[in-house]
């Protein structure tokens, strides 16, 4: 019994040392969202490619959409942009926010590259993205039929992370939404 | 003369190194002067959440720089400390603090170095009284039978030592 004692410091430190070792391979710039499982916050904006409609929360609502926030200051936006057009190919509802941006350059962003999204939301003092607790660009959020975010994801988005982890998830929450519509 | 020349020199020198430093972060005018005082003091204790080592008030990104809007709108509107810190976690998680609060999670983390602190008091306290106690009996048996070799093994040793 005291001899099997002497072996606790052994396991202590191999327990610690496994822990640390997997420290070693996590993204320290990947962290937990506050806003998963809340819904989305008000806003009311003015879209890039017509200046004068007002959008809201409202204009949202009613299916499992994407929210991107891009910017043409933003390298990884560039990208990204494939991938998202690939993505509004399959027909998934994507709106843009237009994160600390010029209007002009958004304008021409959109002009010059396909156009995945619905709308984009013009946010140029990033007050949206605040509400949203972004910190960079690019961010995509996934937002199920409530208007509830149920997965931020930080960072560029590649056909590989679309497929492997959000893809399922936007097929299980559609399929919510299919059951919660026909109940 | 030299002398005023190299003050005047060092003088113009330091306005200039204060300039720039003052262009790198914004400055904000106050309504109340006190909140000027709980800014400066809320932007230590944000922690920036892009750049992350440094505070709102030592980083220059861009997302510090609305956090420090942020912060200063909101102190406009009178709230308190508490709710303006209560703003940023709501958005960007207890990340932003920098001093992580008392709940569930953190438990460990508040109180582990003191559970681990009373642990290896428990443990230093078991060991010296473990070993007072085995210093404590061979003495107790010397005193008792105060002739250690009994008188054949005597014998035996002498005999070894040519005696």
């Amino acid at each position: 019994m005291k001899r099997a004692l002497l072996f606790l410091p052994l396991i202590f430190f191999i327990v610690l040392g496994v822990f640390l070792y997997k420290g070693l391979f996590l993204n320290p710039q990947s962290m937990p969202s506050a806003l998963e499982g809340k819904p989305v916050p008000d806003f009311k904006l003015l879209t890039v490619l017509n200046p004068d409609r007002v959008v809201t929360k409202t204009d949202l609502k009613g299916q499992v959409y994407l929210l991107n926030v891009w910017g043409t200051w933003c390298v990884g936006c560039k990208v990204e942009h494939p991938t998202l057009i690939n993505i509004a190919k399959t027909g998934l509802p994507i709106y843009g926010i237009n994160f600390k941006d010029e209007l002009s350059d958004a304008q021409q962003w959109i002009k010059d590259n396909h156009n995945p999204y619905q709308f984009t939301v013009f946010d140029p003092d990033g007050r949206l993205a605040l509400d949203l607790g972004v910190y960079g660009a690019p961010e995509t959020f996934v937002v199920d039929h409530n208007g509830v975010i149920q997965l931020r994801y930080a960072g560029v988005l590649d056909i590989m992370t679309w497929n492997t982890t959000i893809l399922p998830l936007v097929k299980s929450l559609q399929q919510k939404a299919q059951t919660d519509k026909s109940s | 003369m030299k002398h005023i020349v190299s003050v005047l020199i060092l003088l113009i020198s330091l306005l200039i190194t204060n300039q720039s430093q003052a262009s790198s972060v914004e400055t904000y005018v106050f309504t109340d002067p006190s909140y000027e005082l709980r800014f400066h003091e809320l932007n230590k204790i944000l922690r920036c959440p892009k750049c992350q080592n440094q505070n709102l008030a030592d980083s220059n990104s861009l997302i510090s720089q609305d956090l420090r809007r942020e912060v200063k709108r909101l102190l406009e509107e009178g709230r308190s400390d508490d709710q303006i810190t209560e703003f940023m976690v709501m958005r960007y998680g207890s990340f932003v603090l920098y001093k992580p609060k008392l709940d569930k999670i953190t438990y460990l983390l508040w109180y582990g170095p003191i559970g681990f602190g009373i642990f290896g008091l428990i443990m230093l306290v078991l060991v010296v009284i473990r070993q007072k106690h085995k210093r404590q009996q061979p003495t107790n048996e010397t005193s008792s039978n105060s002739k250690l070799l009994n008188d054949k093994e005597q014998a035996d040793i002498d005999k070894l030592l040519n005696k």
